[in-house]
């Protein structure tokens, strides 16, 4: 069977051209970086090849990119380090509520060691406004978090101009970057971004790599307390071959991006006028024009996502949902409810995530399996008949 | 945790049975909410010897909970509404090999959908159901821990 994958937002698959960038540091390359010898010397040369790639691709200087295990711990470190570090200036932070569990949830940590988080709303689509920014910010605000891309729906935020109002209040400005990073331009001098979260796996380089962004003058307590790797800041012995791949896939990510946004974008915008057009009570989630090119996201009334992702399954198209019976819990996706959706209606939503493989043919096929499993669900809920029976009385 | 389901699971949320409306039934229920992800309602057409002749359900909600529906109904039909009432949330586990432990709450709406559509039975036709309770039409799974979980 035709095998379909959407969840890109999710993980993507690792590129040829990155494995082969990796194969010699997980072979014969196998130096440690600290070492003095050649082989650790090259690892240590290798290394600093790569920094100076993913630096580049942001406008960093190498200095100021920390590699880390990925996206989560890059969130993780940005938030605590950055609050221990500035503590005695102030204890409150601000993010938005339509976050990444990785800045919500160590948002809750820091909440409960005495901090003050104060959580900005987003409008229907999902901007976090500027004027809700200044509304939250305090003379004790030390830090802004404000992701730069919503992973869910896609909404790509103001930060140059959030960037500014923190600053405005003497806070730091960090960015959970892991949907945008390498997708669309990034310039953290331009912008003003002050910390920055990465994560290699989203851009078809391997799992267990990202890196945090700290501009210079930034100040931070270390993470993982141990060597001097990474400034002395972030101990362990460095992941070579997953920095290399983290290197090799933003070089490709960069090259390609303007092209390839492009043809995302289109694709998208395709799908998402045929799933309008063909498939009635359906709704578009996130913003039309301010979105990641590689994101669908639609709520589908009087159905259940779960079910829907399942029959898709059946159909070998993979994707995912905002529905709670997806993630064990009885509330669906936060980030759905903080867009205004009623909880039935964010139950049956469907997120369909584009890559670099996909084309207007698995689209073509998506839609038309998504067709037939929302006609098929609908005829089994009772919500449905409701609305049909109610229909029919008004009429 | 889309395919932590059991064969038995998957074959009735893909081929779910007793689908559909009975007009004219003789007890309909309705049970759950939306914001919870789930409504159950079933229709039951009822002989005059109290045997369930035909039972139909309309389900709103995850692969589990159109499965349970769909194997409620069918330990159901044909039994006289007291066997019917023995169709416990566990027989429909049982029936299904097993619920992961976070679908447990959908056998209990199966059998709390099944007991309103009695409820709306003996109703119309005034008579009592031994052992039938004024069922919930809201089931939380915060009020419902979960015991068991067999697959």
């Amino acid at each position: 069977m035709k095998q379909i994958y959407l969840d890109n937002a999710a993980t993507t698959q690792m590129r040829p051209e990155v494995l082969e960038a990796m194969m010699p540091h997980l072979t014969e390359a196998y130096g440690n970086a600290s070492s003095i010898y050649p082989l650790g010397e090259e690892a240590a040369a290798t290394l600093a090849e790569a920094r100076r790639t993913v630096a580049q691709a942001i406008n960093a200087d190498d200095r100021e990119v920390y590699f880390t295990s990925g996206g989560s711990e890059s969130d993780n470190w940005a938030l605590i380090a950055t609050a221990e570090a500035y503590e005695s200036k102030g204890r409150h932070i601000v993010t938005s509520a339509i976050e990444h569990h990785a800045i919500l949830h160590t948002a809750e940590y820091l909440e409960k060691r005495g901090f003050e988080i104060t959580y900005v709303p987003v409008d229907e689509f999902g901007i976090v406004s500027p004027a809700a920014l200044e509304a939250a910010m305090r003379p004790d605000t030390i830090l802004v978090s404000i992701m730069f891309a919503n992973n869910e729906i896609g909404t790509v935020e103001p930060i140059a101009e959030l960037a500014k109002i923190a600053h405005n209040h003497g806070a730091l400005f960090h960015t959970d970057a892991v949907q945008a990073f390498g997708h669309l331009p990034i310039d953290v001098k331009e912008m003003g971004i002050d910390l920055l979260s990465a994560s290699a796996h989203k851009i078809y380089g391997p799992k267990g790599t990202g890196l945090l962004y700290m501009r210079k003058g930034v100040r931070s307590k270390a993470f993982i307390h141990g060597g001097q790797q990474e400034r002395g800041l972030r101990a362990g012995t460095e992941n070579v071959a997953g920095i290399v791949g983290f290197a090799k896939a933003t070089e490709l990510a960069l090259a390609e991006q303007a092209e390839e946004a492009a043809r995302l974008g289109e694709l998208r915008d395709y799908a998402i006028e045929r799933i309008e057009r063909e498939i009635p009570h359906s709704r578009l989630n996130g913003h039309r024009r301010e979105r990641l090119p590689n994101n669908v996201n639609f709520s589908f009334e009087f159905i259940e996502g779960e079910g829907m992702l399942l029959q898709l399954a059946f159909k070998g198209v993979s994707a995912s949902s905002g529905s709670a019976c997806t993630s064990g819990s009885l509330d669906p996706s936060h980030v759905l409810l903080a867009i205004g959706l009623p909880h039935e209606i964010a139950h049956g939503s469907l997120r369909l995530t584009l890559g670099r493989d996909t084309t207007r043919e698995d689209v073509d096929y998506t839609i038309d399996a998504l067709k037939g499993t929302i006609e098929n669900l609908r005829a089994m809920s009772p919500l449905y008949e409701d609305f049909l029976k109610d229909q029919k009385k008004a009429s | 945790m889309a395919f932590a389901y059991s064969e038995k699971v998957m074959d009735h949320f893909t081929n779910p049975r007793n689908v559909g409306e009975i007009e004219n039934c003789s007890g309909c229920g309705t049970v759950g909410n939306a914001q919870c992800g789930d409504i159950m309602r079933v229709y039951l057409d009822i002989d005059d010897n109290r045997r369930i002749r035909d039972v139909k359900f309309k389900t709103f909600g995850c692969g589990a909970a159109i499965a349970t529906s769909s194997m409620a109904t069918e330990l159901v039909k044909g039994k006289t509404i007291q066997e019917a009432l023995e169709v416990t949330n566990k027989a429909v586990m049982e029936a299904l090999d097993g619920l992961p432990p976070v679908k447990v709450h959908c056998s209990l709406l199966a059998e709390e959908a099944i007991h309103a559509a009695l409820w709306d039975y003996a109703e119309r036709e005034g008579i009592v159901i031994e052992g039938l309770e004024k069922p919930k039409t809201d089931i939380h799974e915060h009020e419902t821990e979960p015991e068991y979980a067999l697959a």
